[in-house]
């Protein structure tokens, strides 16, 4: 989850550079220097970072067990990628299936946090409200806590007679036992229980009917937790920008009689554009990578309605010996993120966001 | 945009001008209106607040409780003395068999004190490097540094697995500290911090005669150490918090589990029943160091974000 942002390139290399040439020359010989203060570094990054990228893009063309000595497994040329997106069969309809559930949770969660955070840091940003360093300590907590902790609290709070069948009304719901999915359920209310004839239609091994299934059940609860934990982070994000508007633009709108939700359209938005673009990309890149929760919570299941890509890798790679299958899903997965990452990338050096 | 404002600025009344008793009950309803509003923002903070605060109560309540207590009834705030509670039965199950508790601490201080010291020295120099120095290869260096930092970790733990396995440190303290050692959103945030440092101070101890090293040592890292520490305290919480590449880096050494990696085996240790209040207590004592670090340094949190140092 790299999503740290770095200076412009562009725009910091020139003003060095002007920099340069009117001052004294007074470091000749950075050649070595330079790299001598950068070695150390360097030869780990090679290790553990590049070298590892090139084994795992050799990696997803073998058969590799995960058990036996890596370098001699079989070669098996593009066989897993046709196993991941073209041959019918068990491991193409799972793959499907983790990209459907991490779908739903992507255009749910991603959202939802941006609006809560947005919510609770306009609020918090309020002059006339005391108390607000109280709770942007409360909101942020949960940022800083282990996400295998928080995940074992919230599975806590969601068993069946937990915590959260208390606060909500209507029937108990055992939440990670039902595998539903949410949008089915909805369907269900109006009598629309089986297949529909016109949705049999199948791609990659799911019948249209099951790519409507919206997120499961489970995967609703650990949604909340993932919202929960991350809307206090984002929330400082948005505070940051609503912190930059320069107070007499406001008041001078509310001398020319702007009201407040004119106000907020007018100048609060447009302000605060930037940040709404970080957090919305952040959230992208972090949700298509959700791991942590999955693994404490749910371990996949029930009826693999909660795997998403990044846990069946896992999975597939070092509790099922299929470790050049979880490397071919780790190159597919590594180009959804990249889009998201280049996006980002892109908003960073083009608007300076985060400067 | 002035345009819309401007049009708000004429009085509804059409030029007319409202007599004053009407001003002042304008004022009065504007008055009424805004306690209304601070209602309104209060109520959403407290409900909020509860939901963020409630359930880490609730959880270091439950955790004193005894597990026939909690499983009595698992949503309440109070001890049932009748079923045993309060008791450390839960913190007694956190040392026992296979699950050795005060050993996962320990790892989890010195994983965390080793690999945030170690990026701490590695970012300080190639961070200066690549603020301060020009050099061959330095342009394609941070390309490659801005191209890697976007592959997810998840793409990266099956290969990394193979490099330890070759490396023959599978299942070692060296497996779980050398890949968290190298990352490179340190070097991009300790190069950001050293361009702020005034150039004046470095070119007036190199007239002086000090050599690159010596200037560093004496006149950056010192500048660098409000930068430095809020990437320590930051990093801390990151290393600390680590899951997935301790998971994979000791699949077959129980007792060198790091904190969040024992926890997650609480679960299956039990056979059916769940211990919660074990597992409560375990994410009790997880959670309490970095709870302390946090009150302590909060400005720091803060500070690190507006840097862009903190990751999604």
């Amino acid at each position: 989850m790299s999503s740290t942002t770095a200076v412009s390139p562009k725009g910091t290399r020139r003003q060095r550079k002007n920099a340069e040439s009117i001052r004294p020359k007074l470091f000749l010989h950075d050649d070595r220097t330079g790299w001598l203060f950068l070695a150390p570094f360097a030869i780990g990054l090679l290790t553990f970072i590049v070298l590892p990228i090139f084994m795992a893009l050799w990696v997803s063309f073998t058969d590799w067990s995960g058990i036996t000595p890596p370098l001699k497994a079989k070669g098996i040329g593009l066989s897993n990628y046709q196993t991941l997106l073209v041959k019918d069969g068990l491991r193409r309809n799972d793959f499907a299936l983790s990209i459907r559930n991490n779908f739903y949770y992507v255009i749910l969660v991603v959202p939802i946090q941006t609006f809560l955070a947005f919510v609770l840091a306009f609020i918090v940003h309020q002059k006339y409200l005391r108390g607000k360093s109280f709770f942007r300590l409360a909101f942020f907590f949960p940022s800083i806590t282990s996400s295998i902790a928080v995940s074992l609290i919230f599975k806590f709070i969601f068993q069946v007679d937990g915590l959260a069948n208390k606060v909500f009304p209507g029937p108990k719901v055992n939440w990670f036992g039902n595998s539903h999915g949410v949008f089915h359920n909805f369907f269900g209310i109006f009598g629309v229980k089986g297949t529909p004839g016109w949705l049999r239609g199948e791609f990659l091994g799911q019948s249209l009917w099951d790519w409507l299934s919206g997120p499961s059940v489970a995967m609703s609860a650990i949604m909340a937790c993932v919202i929960w934990t991350t809307s206090g982070t984002l929330m400082l994000i948005f505070l940051g920008g609503l912190q930059n508007i320069p107070e007499a633009l406001d008041e001078a709108a509310t001398l020319d009689g702007a009201t407040g939700w004119k106000r907020m359209w007018l100048i609060t938005f447009p302000m605060v554009r930037p940040q709404v673009f970080l957090v919305l990309v952040l959230g992208l890149i972090g949700t298509w990578q959700v791991f942590d929760q999955v693994y404490a919570m749910s371990f996949g299941g029930p009826d693999k309605s909660t795997i998403t890509p990044a846990f069946w890798i896992y999975y597939q790679s070092f509790r099922n010996g299929n470790a050049g299958f979880g490397a071919a899903m780790a190159v597919a997965l590594c180009a959804i993120i990249s889009v998201f990452t280049y996006i980002q990338r892109k908003l960073v050096s083009d608007k300076g966001v985060d400067q | 945009m002035s345009a819309t404002v401007d049009e708000l600025a004429v009085p509804k009344s059409g030029g007319i001008a409202p007599r004053p008793d009407a001003y002042a009950r304008a004022e009065r309803i504007d008055r009424t209106k805004k306690l209304l509003l601070k209602l309104v923002a209060y109520a959403i903070l407290i409900t909020a607040a509860m939901v963020y605060i409630l359930p880490f109560v609730l959880s270091a309540i439950s955790s004193f409780k005894t597990d026939a207590d909690i499983s009595k009834n698992p949503v309440s705030f109070s001890f049932s003395r009748a079923l045993g509670s309060p008791s450390l039965e839960g913190i007694r199950g956190l040392n026992r068999d296979t699950i050795t508790f005060p050993r996962w601490t320990f790892n989890s201080i010195f994983v965390t004190t080793i690999v945030v010291g170690g990026r701490l020295v590695l970012a300080s120099f190639g961070g200066y490097a690549l603020a301060r120095m020009q050099f061959k290869g330095r342009r394609m260096f941070f390309s490659i540094l801005l191209l890697v930092m976007g592959i997810p970790h998840i793409v990266l733990a099956i290969p990394q697995f193979i490099v330890l396995k070759q490396m023959n440190i599978l299942n070692t303290y060296w497996a779980m500290i050398l890949p968290m050692m190298f990352d490179c959103a340190d070097l991009l945030v300790m190069k950001q911090f050293m361009e702020q440092i005034p150039r004046e101070m470095e070119e007036s101890a190199a007239i002086d005669g000090a050599t690159r090293f010596q200037t560093f040592r004496i006149i950056v890292l010192p500048m660098a150490a409000p930068g430095l520490l809020t990437l320590v305290i930051l990093r801390t919480v990151g290393v600390w918090n680590e899951f997935l590449k301790v998971l994979i880096a000791v699949p077959a050494a129980p007792q060198l589990k790091t904190l969040p990696v024992g926890l997650s085996s609480l679960q299956g240790e039990f056979g059916s029943s769940t211990p919660w209040a074990t597992i409560l207590a375990g994410a009790l004592f997880t959670t309490i160091p970095m709870a302390i670090l946090f009150f302590v340094f909060q400005r720091y949190f803060r500070a690190g974000l507006a840097s862009g140092a903190v990751k999604g």
